[in-house]
């Protein structure tokens, strides 16, 4: 897949209409809320942004699992891809965070488990992009960058459990516990569905990115033009 | 298997021992931190005790990296790696007893920087000694176990010295939370019930990264 297809065109389309009816659904269709007024309406970003973060990193971590057992280039670049995105995603977590937490918690930032674990996390994967960035030989650098996508990914979950028994005032996940208005869910389902489709489209337009970088690379060594 | 962790291990701890090249770097290195954090710490100087803990990690953690930085520096500088990569063993064993050998570094530096610090922030302690150990010695072992890995990471690429610490210290956080809670726990408030929880996670933190480690380690060192 090394170009644009028409599934690609037709996803970019798709993603269009669904991040305007994500605006739509999240400004207008849903519900002021009570308390924190239209403040509160981040909320359909902040959690869309962080569960397709996280979906990209468990994207990196079975690319990274698949290219150490098959050392085929293109999990390796599924790799790459997913991770920056990864931290795309995170760093809007992060950013709207405070932006909401200023005037609700009277503070942009509190070492709470929650803030803690997602801060680390991202951390985590900047390494990730760092270590990626230093490794001059190509085989190298994928199969050193997916060891550390394997043991960031493993360590995310010790990360959170380690500091749990912090207090934490951070809102608990409101699915879960039922506690989100049913009228403000279909707002949150459009957001994240939207955002979910940004993901796999972004994903697929870098990966496709990556793959013609390298195929650039290879062609250059065969010719012996300096890069 | 032992035997031949015993060699890799021998073969770390002697050059290190007839070099002292790590060694003494990290030794000064931890007291230039407790000096360091000293100064930097002065207006609270009344509560100190409170931050000991920290203070002590932070210097465990900053020269335990200068020795994992140094690990591999042998082998590199007298292009013996290839040699040691050679050798019939698996690459697990060398990951075991490079890890072995840093763990002791770390801890022979940990108890001169400890007994330091005591002197530096008027601690007295005898009883809490057996428990000190126990916190110190799990610790270094949760750090050496991803260090080592990451170590080798870390020399795969162009900038090494500056790389490690970027990479480690989000990695061991696990790690360095719970030590301090656990130390701070001992030399403060001594409820000994409380170590349960973070000597666990330490613990189960050092197992599942070891185990991974031990896994990947192959990968990391291909010729």
């Amino acid at each position: 897949m090394a170009e644009r297809s028409r599934f690609d065109n037709t996803l970019g389309a798709l993603l269009f209409i669904g991040m305007i009816l994500a605006l739509y659904m999240a400004f207008l269709q849903a519900p002021r809320e009570r308390t924190m007024g239209d403040l509160q309406r981040i909320f359909y970003f902040h959690v869309p942004a962080g569960i397709a973060g996280l979906t990209a990193l468990a994207v990196n971590f079975a690319a990274s699992v698949a290219y150490l057992a098959r050392k085929d280039r293109w999990w390796d670049s599924l790799a790459l891809s997913a991770a920056e995105l990864g931290v795309v995603f995170l760093a809007m977590v992060l950013v709207t965070g405070p932006i909401w937490a200023k005037p609700v918690w009277m503070v942009w930032w509190t070492w709470s488990p929650r803030l803690t674990s997602a801060l680390v996390l991202w951390m985590l994967y900047v390494a990730y992009l760092l270590i990626r960035n230093y490794i001059p030989d190509p085989d190298r650098c994928a199969g050193i960058s997916a060891v550390f996508g394997i043991v960031a990914f493993i360590d995310a979950p010790i990360v959170w459990f380690s500091i749990r028994w912090w207090r934490d005032i951070h809102p608990s996940p409101m699915l879960e516990t039922g506690g989100l208005s049913p009228a403000m869910r279909p707002a949150l389902w459009t957001c994240t569905a939207a955002f979910l489709l940004m993901l796999v489209y972004l994903l697929r337009r870098r990966l496709c990115l990556e793959l013609a970088r390298h195929d650039v690379e290879m062609l250059a060594r065969r010719v012996q033009l300096p890069r | 298997m032992i035997r031949r962790i015993w060699a890799v291990f021998r073969k770390d701890v002697l050059i290190e021992f007839r070099t002292k090249d790590s060694l003494n770097a990290m030794l000064f290195f931890g007291v230039v931190v407790l000096v360091v954090f000293n100064f930097a710490l002065e207006s609270v100087r009344d509560t100190m005790r409170e931050a000991v803990p920290g203070v002590l990690w932070v210097a465990f953690a900053f020269s335990g990296t200068l020795g994992l930085n140094r690990m591999f520096a042998a082998e590199k500088e007298n292009r013996s790696l290839q040699g040691l990569l050679m050798v019939p063993i698996d690459r697990g064993v060398l990951y075991i007893g490079k890890m072995l050998a840093a763990t002791l570094f770390m801890l022979i530096t940990e108890a001169a920087v400890f007994v330091l610090s005591l002197v530096f922030f008027n601690l007295t302690v005898w009883r809490e000694i057996p428990y000190l150990a126990i916190v110190f010695l799990i610790g270094t072992l949760g750090f050496t176990a991803v260090g080592t890995l990451l170590a080798a990471v870390a020399a795969n690429t162009r900038m090494r010295e500056v790389l490690l610490p970027l990479i480690l210290f989000p990695v061991i956080l696990p790690i360095l939370v719970n030590a301090v809670e656990a130390t701070g726990i001992i030399l403060n408030s001594r409820d000994y019930a409380a170590l349960r929880l973070p000597l666990t996670i330490m613990a189960v933190f050092t197992v599942v990264l070891a185990t991974v480690s031990y896994l990947l380690f192959d990968y990391v060192l291909e010729d």
